[in-house]
């Protein structure tokens, strides 16, 4: 690779409520400018290629796959990780969900799938299981055969005021 | 057993979170890729082109030239052969004279990044000399075949077992009828999603720090110091928690004696990620096996004896081959009781990614075979197939015939409960044509009898600190990776202590810091590690119980530590909160710590050589029923739901047993339907990645119902065995048997593809059967 291709390219985004200004080289992927560059290790690499989905993160509200989203489309974009799910110290139902449940074995693929739920709930409040089992197709988990994990989803959707605003 | 019920919200056996449940949502866990040391280098690995090759030269100059790349390691680096079974030792961390698969680590750079390390491991010149090779097991035993390993005495055999149990020609001659089939298992791999990473670092004292997300801390501390030529006391192994694993991480492997060297050499942290395609080469995934069985039953579906002869693809070196080899033919003789058992097993090398432990070591693919040879034989004999194997169940107390002492068994109840919730009585052989439910059921081990080397010492110990804050601390050196082990241990303190979970902090996975476990393998952790647990709490329960009685007149075993009070049971007004009868015991017998150990009982297997293997304190039991449906015009497969009914004895924290249950029936049904693990004429793998390996999304997986049997087991924990591989191997068999009841053919190979269905449906013996 030529130096001329590694030159720097400034971006600017707003990564879980924070604006972050970055020099970056062009073929940094989002998932690398998060977990190594920021430090927002939570989001999970597993295949590098976007067949796995454990680097799910919401842009502009929409589930990516971070590892093969540039870096440098992230520019100008809202952008959130697991790590801005829960509101302060106080988790999102669909995070209590998956604990209560037992929706989480090793954990590797939790924060992909939380996220991915998350905009599902955003868009159909009270989904039915097959919405879930399609919305969350993208995103692998090989520990809980998906069972559970569908039934914190569903538990999640039955949680009045979602968290999304403070309500009781 | 007392006046003071205590709550059941607090008693073992209640449904709890995992304790790492909350980092897990949170993302704060630290896998160990999420960990980075100051001044750390990234390391790649050069691997051979070639399925077979010897080494002519490296030259690594223009690597080394390149700008960021700190230093170059190849074989002669660490030309010390090592392997998880001290008689096998087949491999190098990085090959010395011959590469033995496409894939196979030659070299490893050391750079300041990623990048600057793959491109320096491009630039690293190995000059080949290529060598004929050999993918097929049967090619491989050949006059004439390529031989892989030069040293080794009988060719490319890397073991062959044949035992043998009473009369088995004599029982088939006299039974009333006999079923044979040949049967072939695919191999598959674990994808754990997690891709292996390790860190090392080194300490110019002198001390090495291997952070690995390894499922046996100990052996790779061992292998360590046998490699790298360190003491074991300036060796430490830390484990992070496991992102996956499924036995693809249960043996030291090439990357973490790369880590360690490269950071000996260079005095910088190194880190290795391997990519998702080099996981699949890593591999060590399940064998492949051609398998044909015998077995036959008397008219009245009593079975006879069987005959079992399996040849076993081992790929290039021999990982935890001897072992496989006995598991192959020794896991089948339960639940179900034989008269006579024979069975002939060799494991052969090829230059393939070497197989070794899936979850459910070498005996799920005989298992395949053993249950549909099963299913044949009830069909001959017109007897429902969960009848027939109701007429077979061993009894608690009796030993199969390769002498295993069965302690425990709730397989009967098993039987009932999926007969029961899968309406089995309304649907087999009543369904309309393309649809149709099966049955299978298994048995598997709660760990190995005896170590993977011999020695002496206890097999798993915990030493638990009791704080006068209230908390109790449970250092065990078992490998949390997501199977719930921290939980397990957490709950079993909770229990002996009286005190709430969130009060009990585990801490794991670190040689340094934890007393010796020897890793998470064989479903072994819940018996060994659990009880552990429970001596040491016990012990230190009965102290401060002792203290509190002291203070309060009573006998010790008036108090009853629960709930988080210690409470006198005949006074049940007389109580005090834990944290001060902890601190009470404190201020008269000093700090409060006590360990535990659990090492096996010798008395459950047979003497004869090979009779320990497959042994061991406790066997679960599970039975499935599947019910799918056939395209007929496709031949595609439609796993609708499986039912999974397990006796995993009493189940410590049933949603974490369920979770097991699931999770293995999910990657039994991947492998009966999606997944395979093949290779091109050259040794290239066909799809090294997740999409083309095929792993099931949540619209592929069936529905998965647990059933949970209960059984009280004299030598587990409270009576629990193992949950975490047993219920995998009836998915296979019983999705093949329900594709029979729904369409009448038999696929005896894996997976069941459509082609494979298809074919069979068109072919002479693949008529549909009329009226269905």
């Amino acid at each position: 690779m030529t130096e001329a291709v590694r030159a720097l390219v400034p971006i600017s985004l707003t990564v879980n409520g924070d604006r972050v200004r970055r020099a970056v080289e062009p073929q940094t992927t989002l998932v690398e400018l998060l977990r190594y560059q920021l430090g927002l290790t939570g989001t999970k690499q597993g295949c590098d290629k976007g067949d796995c989905g454990a680097c799910t993160v919401l842009a502009d509200g929409r589930p990516v796959l971070s590892c093969v989203m540039l870096a440098v489309d992230a520019d100008g974009l809202t952008i959130e990780t697991v790590e801005s799910l829960a509101h302060g110290p106080t988790l999102d139902p669909l995070q209590e969900a998956f604990v209560e449940h037992g929706a989480t074995q090793c954990g590797f693929c939790t924060p992909g799938m939380l996220m991915t739920a998350k905009a599902l709930l955003r868009d159909t409040p009270t989904p039915t299981r097959e919405e879930v089992k399609v919305a969350l197709s993208g995103n692998l988990c090989r520990c809980t055969g998906y069972t559970k994990i569908l039934d914190a989803v569903e538990a999640a959707a039955r949680v009045p005021c979602r968290g999304d605003s403070k309500a009781p | 057993m007392t006046s003071v019920p205590p709550d059941p919200s607090w008693r073992i056996g209640r449904r709890a979170p995992n304790v790492h449940a909350y980092d897990a949502v949170t993302g704060r866990t630290r896998f160990t890729d999420d960990l980075s040391f100051p001044g750390m280098l990234h390391a790649r690995l050069v691997r051979s082109p070639h399925a077979h090759a010897r080494i002519v030269a490296i030259d690594a100059r223009e690597a080394l030239a390149l700008p960021g790349v700190h230093a170059v390691i190849t074989g002669r680096d660490m030309p010390v052969r090592y392997g998880i079974i001290p008689w096998t030792q087949d491999e190098y961390p990085l090959a010395v004279d011959k590469a033995l698969f496409v894939g196979d680590p030659v070299a490893c750079v050391a750079a300041v990044d990623e990048a600057t390390a793959a491109r320096a491991a491009a630039l690293v010149r190995v000059t080949w000399e290529v060598l004929p090779h050999v993918l097929d097991p049967a090619d491989a035993l050949a006059p004439g075949a390529p031989q892989l390993h030069e040293e080794t005495k009988h060719g490319n055999v890397t073991k062959s077992v044949q035992l043998s149990f009473g009369d088995v020609d004599a029982a088939l001659a006299a039974s009333d009828v006999v079923v044979e089939g040949e049967y072939f298992f695919g191999g598959s791999t674990h994808a754990a999603i997690e891709p292996h990473c390790a860190i090392g670092l080194w300490e110019p004292q002198g001390l090495l720090t291997v952070i690995s997300c390894t499922q046996v801390a100990h052996y790779l501390h061992r292998e360590l110091s046998r490699v790298l030529g360190l003491p074991h006391s300036r060796i430490r192994v830390i484990q992070p928690p496991i992102g996956g694993a499924f036995g693809g991480k249960s043996e030291p492997l090439d990357l973490e004696f790369c880590v360690a060297k490269l950071a000996m050499l260079t005095g910088r942290p190194v880190k290795l990620l391997y990519t998702r395609e080099e996981v699949f080469y890593a591999h060590r995934g399940r064998h492949p096996m051609q398998m044909r069985f015998r077995v036959g039953a008397t008219k009245d579906g009593r079975l006879t004896g069987c005959d079992a002869k399996t040849l076993i693809d081992g790929g290039a070196y021999a990982s935890f081959g001897l072992v496989t080899t006995y598991y192959s033919g020794q896991l089948v003789t339960a639940p179900l009781r034989l008269a006579a058992y024979r069975l002939d097993s060799t494991r052969v090398y090829t230059n393939k990614p070497a197989c070794g432990p899936k979850r459910g070591h070498g005996s799920v693919q005989p298992r395949f075979a053993f249950e549909v040879t099963v299913d044949r034989l009830a069909e001959q004999l017109r007897i429902d197939p969960i009848d027939l194997r109701r007429r077979n169940v061993l009894e608690a107390g009796e030993r199969t015939i390769n002498e295993f002492l069965i302690k425990s068994i709730g397989f009967r109840e098993c039987l009932d409960r999926v007969e029961a919730a899968s309406g089995w009585k309304e649907k087999f052989g009543k369904l309309p044509f393309g649809r149709g439910v099966g049955v299978a059921g298994s048995f598997y081990i709660s760990g190995t009898n005896y170590p993977i080397y011999p020695n002496p010492m206890p097999q798993s110990a915990v030493q638990i600190k009791v704080d006068r804050s209230g908390r109790v601390t449970v250092f065990s050196g078992a490998s949390e990776m997501g199977q719930g082990v921290d939980s397990m241990l957490a709950m079993v303190a909770c229990e002996e202590l009286g005190v709430e979970l969130e009060s009990v902090r585990v801490v794991s996975g670190d040689t340094d810091l934890t007393p010796v476990d020897l890793g998470g393998y064989s479903s072994r952790t819940t018996m060994m590690a659990g009880n552990a647990c429970l001596y040491a709490a016990r012990d230190i329960a009965a102290r401060i119980r002792e203290i509190v009685a002291r203070e309060w007149g009573c006998p010790p075993k008036q108090v009853v530590l629960a709930g988080g009070f210690a409470t006198d049971r005949e006074d049940t007004s007389r109580r005090l909160e834990i944290g001060e009868a902890f601190q009470l015991a404190e201020g008269k017998i000093g700090t409060l710590g006590a360990v535990g150990h659990y090492n096996t009982p010798k008395d459950v297997h047979g003497e004869y050589r090979g009779g320990t293997i497959g042994a061991s304190p406790a066997y679960s039991f599970t039975a499935h029923v599947a019910e799918v449906v056939v395209d007929p015009d496709t031949g595609m497969v439609n796993v609708e739901s499986i039912w999974v009914a397990h006796d995993a004895g009493k189940p410590l924290n049933p949603m974490i047993v369920e979770g097991q249950m699931e999770g293995s029936a999910y990657m039994g049904f991947a492998e009966a339907i999606l997944e395979e693990h093949i290779f091109h004429d050259d040794g290239l793998h066909r799809g090294p990645s997740l999409l083309e390996y095929r792993l099931p999304t949540s619209l592929d997986t069936p529905e998965l119902r647990s059933l949970l049997v209960h059984t009280a087991d004299p030598e587990g924990p409270y009576g629990a065995k193992e949950a975490g591989e047993g219920p995998l191997h009836p998915s296979i068999p019983a999705i093949a048997n329900a594709i029979h009841d729904a369409v009448g053919v038999r696929i005896d190979s894996l997976p069941f593809s459509a082609a494979k269905i298809l074919r069979a449906m068109r072919g002479p013996r693949g008529t549909a059967p009329p009226g269905r």
